[in-house]
């Protein structure tokens, strides 16, 4: 099967691991071997509007250790992906930009080659494993369970550089919950931003914005948001009581990483699928997958 | 009604007006396509930040890029509300990225201003530290070991560090200044 290089990023494990063991726990069910990376720096995404060539720089070093050990790199952050993805493919098509990155990383003795590819933890699902293996591997279907998708923007846009081959958007997430038998719920703004970007200088439109999603999410009777991404993630688990003070509401909706839903359908138990971390408690959901 | 500026008005708008900063954007990787830019006001119809900040209007933005008005497009803290959520480039008939238009325009602000979120300060220090853009607890690290996780990666800090002179952002971080919040 297939191998990657699995790149975390920061905020997964400072904040979230339970997207990082539920991840894990999938791959290695369906034989996805998975090797480490032997040197780090963040993705660059969060430098990139102080710096954006110290940003290409960072993300270059990366992919350089990658194209090293001639591995493809896997993320589960739709950030890292984006950043990673992006900058791989154009400094592929940009020579003239690929030359100015390649004079400074000769100072760090590496030299960008292109000779890779960056993939998300939905890519890898999809292209990889296939739907078809997804729904051999269901032990526990998720009948009578409807949830709703976020997929997230840095996974879906600009498409430009999100889309790979035939797969690109919010189908790839859809897909993928309706093959654990679950169905998947439209619902107003599915692909709006969740805000969390710029949370560090305003809280008030993210919260604003996550509110929002939140509610339409409620208004069509989902049991469960799933999502892909920790920075959504944190938006709609970690913030949501924080919404629910701050605008007088009760919302109440578990958020799971999709790995865990996918877990559950497996027949995997909560706590291999780390549940226990969540903010809002999914007793609810549980009890009507496994009773 | 019709608007008759006095000859000190029109004086004062023109000295404030910077012909070649159109060009001096257009110069930034990513924002290359600034003058096709027609005014569609598509960008900021599909944009979640608008509704919320009177400044913050791509639309307005890309204009005011093309007018030249440099110091009041820089001078104004809403150009760090933009989330990246990109579907301004997505839907722009004319191909032209503002994002990457205002990515171009921060990093402006931060090279000719010295001036930064807090937060951006806060990250970049960090990276350069750690690799990691927080320093991860002790705590953190072992609560990986008790999940069986393996061990994170390490960062190689004197590499960062020649990345972070090879662009000069170094000797700017030190010195910028910074803020806290845009409101």
């Amino acid at each position: 099967m297939a191998e990657y290089l699995i790149f975390l990023g920061c905020v997964i494990p400072y904040r979230l691991q339970s997207y990082e063991i539920s991840a894990r726990r999938i791959l290695e069910a369906f034989d996805v071997k998975l090797v480490e990376m032997p040197s780090f720096n963040c993705c660059g995404y969060p430098v990139d509007p102080i710096d954006h060539e110290l940003a290409s720089l960072l993300a270059a070093r990366n992919l350089c250790l990658a194209e090293d050990l001639e591995m493809d790199i896997l993320t589960l952050c739709n950030g890292c992906f984006s950043m990673l993805n992006k900058t791989n493919r154009m400094l592929k098509e940009d020579r003239g930009y690929r030359e100015k990155i390649n004079k400074a990383l000769g100072k760090i003795g590496m030299e960008f080659k292109g000779s890779i590819e960056v993939k998300h933890l939905v890519h890898v699902l999809i292209e990889d494993i296939g739907l078809e293996e997804i729904k051999k591997a269901i032990k526990r279907p998720l009948k009578n369970i409807q949830v709703a998708q976020h997929s997230g923007c840095h996974l879906i846009r600009p498409a430009k550089y999100a889309s790979r081959g035939g797969n690109g958007g919010m189908e790839m997430l859809k897909e993928l919950i309706r093959a654990t038998g679950a169905e998947c719920l439209e619902y107003e703004d599915e692909d709006e931003c969740c805000g969390n970007p710029i949370i560090g200088v305003n809280e008030e439109i993210p919260l604003q914005l996550a509110r929002e999603k939140l509610k339409h999410v409620r208004a069509v009777g989902a049991q469960a948001l799933i999502t892909v991404c920790p920075f959504c993630h944190i938006m709609y688990d970690l913030n949501q009581s924080r919404i629910e003070r701050k605008f007088g509401l009760k919302l109440e909706i578990p958020v799971l990483h999709y790995p865990q839903l996918l877990g559950l359908a497996m027949g995997l138990q909560p706590d291999e699928l780390a549940l226990n971390e969540l903010r809002v408690r999914p007793d609810e959901l549980l009890k009507r997958i496994i009773g | 009604m019709v608007y008759s500026m006095s000859q000190k008005e029109e004086f004062e708008v023109v000295n404030r007006v910077d012909p070649a900063f159109k060009r001096a954007v257009s110069g930034m990787h990513g924002a290359e396509k600034i003058s096709l830019c027609f005014q569609c006001g598509t960008c900021t119809a599909g944009c979640p930040i608008s509704r919320f900040n009177d400044f913050y209007n791509p639309r307005r933005i890309a204009r005011m890029i093309q007018l030249g008005l440099k110091d009041r497009l820089l001078s104004n803290d809403a150009l760090w509300l933009c989330t990246t959520c990109y579907t301004c480039i997505d839907n722009c008939p004319q191909g032209v990225e503002m994002a990457y238009i205002i990515r171009a325009l921060r990093n402006i602000t931060v090279e000719e201003r010295k001036v930064m979120p807090t937060i951006y300060k806060q990250m970049l220090s960090n990276i350069l530290k750690t690799g990691y853009v927080y320093v991860i607890s002790e705590l953190r690290i072992k609560r990986r070991i008790q999940h069986g996780l393996p061990p994170l990666p390490k960062s190689d800090s004197k590499q960062i560090a020649k990345l972070f002179d090879a662009t000069h952002i170094s000797d700017i971080l030190e010195r910028a200044e910074t803020f806290d919040r845009v409101d």
